[in-house]
């Protein structure tokens, strides 16, 4: 399927990145480990398979760090200070987010402008917004987060695959099927290739452009939850940055930051890589945790170099064909 | 409709369509009639207003008046999406399909077949197949489109405008990226979807194309209606006629007399002059105080000669000469540094900067060849640009005005004065009277014989022949990309331009893309 063949060199990276830690560190090798990457990365991998079809439409979602953030502090409040029973409280978060998120589609649509500077915006929009909520870290003392926090599927060999990274698993399998199996998720992928061509061919462009952004908010609204579940808090402080690491997982992931291409199973190896290389740090214990942002860095540097050459090899074959038919 | 006497409504039926952008006047009162299963050609100059007819038709642009009938049932879409519902398809040479996405998503976009939802991959696939198929193609429809020839491109985009239950299409430019072998295939196409009863408006420069192909053509000019023939009773010469202007008879040659700037000193020479693939060798010489005009069709080489002659484009072969010596011409600058001038068609693109003042585009040119270490003061500026003005008779006479707010006709003055203002010994000028009202534009020609009696040396490019012929010491034909007659004194009229422009050589407009 489309996409693949960048997503499979990110599966072989991974699988060698992993080979080679587990040769240096032989305990990185159990469902241990493996269940602790997934629970520590469930919010990445969340928001990232929401950036991963914006950018595949040829956008990019700056804010949802910071609706993370403001997911966060909002249920923390909601729960601990109005008293909203947390289904209620969990409903209401993701019926804001996924409002903010169509409210900036509709502006990048209505107005034409880019969408980097509309998520700009909103990134700043919501982080000042839980900030106005409150400033300080607010605990979580529900019972339903302990029971969720307590739950988890033993793995063989002593590893826990927890409810968060149950979640994750389940969005990350849900948007590989909406995107590639959908009228939707081919729209997606037509809106990467030219907005105007694709309105010319009828697909309804500011719609889609509408429900993109929505979805990447909601899931960043999912994100914000599954992540007040992981630290047991709400702080407006919380997932600062964390846009730039998702648009790295997804394009270390293969998706091309021009849009167009990409899968979300590529994304999906692209945040374990961040998470493994996170893992191998911890392991060593005398790295610097920085060591993770800059790996990632070189990283992301070799896949857009890579990217840039598999373009210039697809390119060759059309000119190729071309002449054969003179 | 001579051919269906009974009273069923032709396929497509276009009445007094008029539309206008500002004060320009696109349109006016244009008709055209389409029948079922017909090949009809649109032709006209750059500026006939061809593609604003399919946009008005197409729902892109909104009409200013008249009616569209299809089947004799008035439309009036909004969008091209509207216009397909109606059952308009329209396929543009930049094939506007998606070459990321395969060959059958873009066939299917938005209306794949679904099961819960999901959509019918191996199905879908089935049909693209036999969809291409009918149109003679058997590929790998799961490979990305943008990994076909433009030639699979083309038909691609065909299938999907007649599976879109078009009744009516219109292909723009179809053959201009296409090699000989792939027009064939192209035309094959054509000619099967008019069996089945299609109507096909065919728009396209390549002659030999429009005779081989279409039943029927309709002719536009300046926005007009200039007629409607049968292909096959409708001469070359005269259908060349119809798109370039006036009859022939009333065109007598009232230009100055020539003969005394034969014996001027040449100021710059072109020796088997050309590039491969853009225009075949060429020599040409131009002489101070000489008017050379480039006549031809739209896409006939004028403007890559012009390109060619500037340093715009880069020549493989051939000498250049300025004033005898040997000279290369690689970049603008290079024609700069020779003291040539260039104001190219679009003029909106390429020449004036709408934001800056009379005063600061008129000193561009003079500023950029004295290089940024030695700026030009402001007084120097100001006087430069008071005299321009002054000479050109540029209204308002006010330097500081944005060139953007002048008319057409001023512009080009200001964009001739950029130029003059640099003291050049050769002025290429392409189409310098296109988009400008009736008096501005005698005023441009009566400054461009004047220029040249100063010495200057002019090469114009314009598909107004009359306009060539009257100032015009030489005039250089084109046809298919190549310098095919050049006339001189008496020689010059109308009627030999013409002539050298329908020759029916062996010359195949296609062997400039080979």
């Amino acid at each position: 399927m489309r996409g693949l063949p960048p997503a499979l060199i990110t599966a072989i990276v991974l699988v060698a990145g992993f080979a080679a830690c587990a040769v240096q560190f032989p305990n990185i090798a159990s469902t241990r480990v493996v269940g602790n990457l997934l629970t520590d990365n469930a919010f990445l991998g969340i928001v990232a398979t929401g950036m991963t079809f914006v950018i595949i439409s040829g956008g990019i979602d700056l804010s949802v760090g910071s609706v993370i953030g403001f997911s966060t502090v909002f249920v923390a409040l909601a729960i601990e200070r109005w008293g909203m029973p947390p289904l209620v409280a969990f409903v209401a978060i993701l019926v804001l987010s996924a409002a903010f998120g169509a409210a900036m589609g509709a502006v990048i649509h209505v107005f034409d402008l880019p969408p980097f500077i509309v998520t700009l915006a909103g990134m700043f929009l919501a982080r000042g917004a839980s900030f106005l909520l409150s400033t300080e870290s607010v605990p979580i003392t529900a019972p339903v987060y302990s029971t969720v926090s307590d739950f988890a599927l033993r793995m063989p060999g002593g590893g826990r695959l927890t409810t968060i990274a149950i979640i994750m698993l389940a969005i990350v399998i849900g948007g590989a099927l909406l995107l590639h199996l959908t009228r939707f998720g081919a729209n997606v992928y037509a809106l990467g290739g030219s907005r105007a061509t694709a309105s010319l061919m009828g697909v309804a462009v500011g719609k889609m452009t509408v429900k993109i952004y929505m979805l990447s908010s909601l899931l960043a609204g999912i994100a914000g939850i599954v992540f007040s579940f992981y630290t047991s808090a709400g702080y407006s402080l919380s997932a600062v940055g964390v846009e730039l690491d998702t648009i790295a997982a997804v394009v270390i992931g293969g998706t091309l930051l021009t849009g167009g291409q990409g899968s979300v199973i590529g994304t999906f190896l692209g945040v374990l890589i961040q998470g493994l290389i996170q893992t191998y740090i911890n392991f060593d214990g005398t790295l610097s945790s920085w060591w993770t942002k800059i790996a990632t860095g070189i990283l992301l540097f070799a896949f857009i170099a890579l990217q840039q050459g598999l373009v210039a090899l697809a390119r060759r074959p059309a000119t190729k064909s071309a002449g054969a038919a003179t | 409709m001579e051919n269906s006497p009974d009273s069923a409504p032709p396929l497509l039926e276009v009445r007094g369509i008029s539309k206008s952008f500002g004060a320009v006047r696109a349109l006016q009162e244009v008709d055209f009639t389409l029948g079922a299963g017909e090949i009809h050609a649109l032709l006209g100059e750059n500026g006939a207003g061809k593609s604003t007819l399919i946009k008005v038709v197409t729902g892109v642009f909104p009409r200013d008046a008249g009616v569209v009938r299809i089947g004799g049932e008035d439309i009036a879409p909004r969008s091209a999406k509207a216009a397909v519902a109606a059952g308009i398809a329209t396929v543009y040479q930049e094939v506007n399909l998606l070459p990321n996405l395969s060959v059958a998503q873009n066939l299917f976009l938005d209306r794949q077949p679904m099961r819960l939802g999901i959509v019918r991959e191996g199905e879908m696939r089935r049909r693209a197949k036999a969809l291409l198929a009918d149109f003679g193609l058997d590929i790998d429809v799961a490979a990305p489109l943008g990994s076909y020839s433009v030639a699979v491109q083309h038909v691609t985009a065909i299938a999907r405008a007649v599976d879109l239950s078009a009744r009516v299409l219109i292909l723009d430019e179809p053959t201009a990226s296409l090699d000989r072998h792939e027009v064939e295939i192209l035309f094959g196409i054509m000619r099967q979807l008019a069996k089945r009863g299609i109507g096909i408006v065919f728009v396209s420069h390549f002659l030999d194309q429009v005779y081989e192909i279409s039943d029927r053509i309709t002719v536009l000019r300046n926005g007009r209606l200039v007629g409607e023939r049968e292909t096959a009773s409708l001469p070359r010469l005269e259908l060349i006629r119809m798109m370039l202007g006036r009859e022939l008879a009333e065109t007598t040659s009232e230009r100055a007399t020539a003969s005394e700037h034969q014996a001027r000193d040449v100021c710059a020479s072109f020796e088997g002059y050309g590039k491969v693939g853009y225009v075949a060798p060429f020599n040409l010489e131009l002489r101070h105080g000489e008017v050379v005009g480039l006549a031809g069709l739209l896409g006939s080489g004028r403007t890559e000669t012009a390109r060619l002659v500037f340093g715009a484009e880069r020549a493989d072969r051939g000498q250049a000469r300025v004033e005898g010596a040997p000279v290369r011409l690689q970049s603008p600058r290079d024609g700069v540094r020779h003291g040539f001038g260039y104001c190219p068609e679009e003029r909106k693109t390429d020449g004036i900067v709408a934001e800056l003042t009379v005063r600061e585009n008129i000193v561009l040119a003079l500023q950029a060849k004295r290089g940024l270490h030695r700026p030009l003061s402001r007084r120097d500026q100001d006087e430069i640009a008071r005299r321009y003005v002054k000479m050109l008779d540029i209204r308002p006479a006010d330097p500081e005005r944005p060139v953007g707010l002048l008319s057409g006709g001023n512009q080009q003055k200001v964009l001739l004065a950029r130029w003059l203002a640099t003291s050049p010994r050769l002025l290429v000028l392409d189409e310098p009277t296109r988009g400008i009202d009736v008096g501005a534009h005698a005023e441009i020609i009566r400054l461009i014989r004047e220029l040249c009696d100063d010495g200057l040396s002019l090469l114009v490019i314009s598909s107004e022949l009359d306009e060539i012929v009257t100032y015009s010491d030489r005039v250089v034909v084109l046809r298919d990309r190549a310098h095919v007659e050049e006339l001189a004194g008496e020689a010059i009229d109308v009627g030999n331009i013409l002539a050298a422009i329908a020759a029916d050589g062996a010359a195949v407009a296609h062997e400039a893309h080979a």
